[in-house]
């Protein structure tokens, strides 16, 4: 079976509420859903525009939370305060490459990813984005799951500075408190997550370059 | 509002994949098996055998190793001489002081108060409906709420943040798990588990035939 054979509710006059399902004629659009109250909308086109508003303040307050020390720490005889890479770095000096390198993922490559990854879902839909994507809406589609599951993962970092901060409170001996980039962190993650839900996974599918050969390109 | 109130359609006949939009008829698939969406594969149906009851089974559990969990201490350091033991309200508290005060409202949302609404809203919601008993009130609503906060529900990404913590301190000093470590670590079980049971069209149909 080809994937231009499924008929999608949109094709068949239909909504399906996005929160319960339940599908309802297409003249219900923008009227609440009877059974759970949600909003209908085939497609939310007015999405778009959402995602990118959550994506860029999630970027904005993600530069400093790379600039400012995630951890300060107090010992015995030194004071330290390092950001996110500097950690890694020094876990690496300590001979801990592997670990290094595991916060170095999580921590920098992973929401780089994501970010990029949003972007470049956003910017393939159409008629509203600006390129036609050469992956397919299958494989576009398996980036969105991805990129949903994963984000919320991100608050690991902000977790572990909290723990830290509550355990490491040996008086003299050794104390950690949380930096300012923590807050800016956690900050990015969920806006970020918020971008990432507010993007509309139907509109993937709708004109799908398996789909629609004949569609014609955009002048760049 | 002044339209015409709407009719829904064909619910006991058609259902649309919600990530893609495919249509499809429905076939109720055997207990245990999934009907899944032939172009995104996402899973529309998949009911189990006394999905509700084992529901709230796990809902009462979970609830209970939160509590429970909130308070004991969950990870403890001792280093020359000192000692410190935490429990998960000192990892919320750990931002209290001062303008990032925000932040710890935040974690004690994202460890605690959602994961512990989630389980509310879903007693509320499933207990009337395994004992045979009309919907509470607004429990559509409540369902929805609960279905929206899903991805907001973070215990068990706190229980991995515990093991880095744990690496990044143990040349700093000593560290031993408490009764409290070992009771997130079961709740994250029993939060996949549910997640596993939870079947989304059964409960939205049973819902609206109940009402």
């Amino acid at each position: 079976m080809t994937q231009a054979a499924i008929p999608t509710a949109r094709d068949k006059g239909l909504i399906a509420c996005e929160r319960c399902g339940l599908l309802w004629p297409m003249s219900g659009e923008h009227s609440p859903c009877g059974r759970c109250g949600h909003k209908l909308s085939s497609r939310n086109t007015g999405s778009i525009q959402r995602v990118w508003a959550w994506w860029l303040a999630g970027l904005m307050c993600y530069i400093p939370a790379n600039l400012y020390p995630m951890l300060v720490t107090d010992m015995l005889t030194s004071h330290s305060a390092s950001t996110i890479v500097q950690g890694a770095i020094e876990i690496a000096h300590h001979g801990d490459l592997p670990i290094a390198l595991v916060i170095l993922i999580a921590s920098v490559a992973i929401p780089f990813a994501k970010f990029a990854a949003v972007a470049y879902l956003a910017l393939s839909i159409r008629p509203l984005g600006r390129f036609r994507a050469r992956a397919s809406a299958h494989r576009r589609h398996q980036l969105y799951e991805l990129v949903e599951y994963i984000g919320r993962w991100s608050m690991i970092d902000v977790f572990v500075v909290a723990i830290l901060s509550a355990l490491v409170q040996l008086n003299a001996a050794a104390s950690i408190h949380p930096g300012p980039a923590a807050v800016t962190f956690a900050l990015s993650v969920i806006f970020t997550m918020l971008s990432a839900q507010a993007f509309d996974s139907r509109m993937i599918w709708d004109v799908s370059p398996d789909a629609a050969p004949t569609l014609k390109e955009e002048t760049p | 509002m002044t339209q015409t109130p709407l009719q829904p359609i064909g619910q006991d006949d058609l259902i649309a994949c919600p990530s893609c939009d495919a249509l499809y008829h429905v076939r109720v698939p055997q207990v245990g098996e999934r009907a899944t969406c032939a172009r995104c594969e996402t899973v529309l149906i998949a009911p189990k055998s006394n999905a509700m009851l084992r529901i709230v089974a796990l809902s009462i559990t979970n609830l209970i190793l939160v509590v429970s969990a909130l308070f004991l201490p969950f990870l403890s350091i001792s280093r020359a001489g000192f000692y410190n033991a935490t429990s998960i309200m000192d990892a919320i508290l750990a931002f209290a002081q001062g303008p990032m005060f925000l932040l710890s409202i935040a974690v004690g949302a994202l460890i605690v108060v959602v994961p512990m609404a989630r389980m509310l809203l879903t007693l509320y919601v499933v207990a009337p409906l395994e004992f045979g008993a009309a919907p509470l009130p607004r429990a559509a609503q409540a369902f929805r709420l609960f279905e929206s906060l899903k991805p907001w529900s973070m215990a068990e990404i706190f229980v991995l943040g515990c093991g880095i913590a744990l690496v990044k301190v143990a040349d700093l000093a000593t560290v031993d798990f408490g009764a409290a470590f070992w009771m997130m670590g079961v709740l994250v079980v029993v939060v996949l588990l549910q997640d596993n049971l939870m079947d989304r069209w059964s409960i939205w149909r049973a819902l609206e035939k109940r009402a």
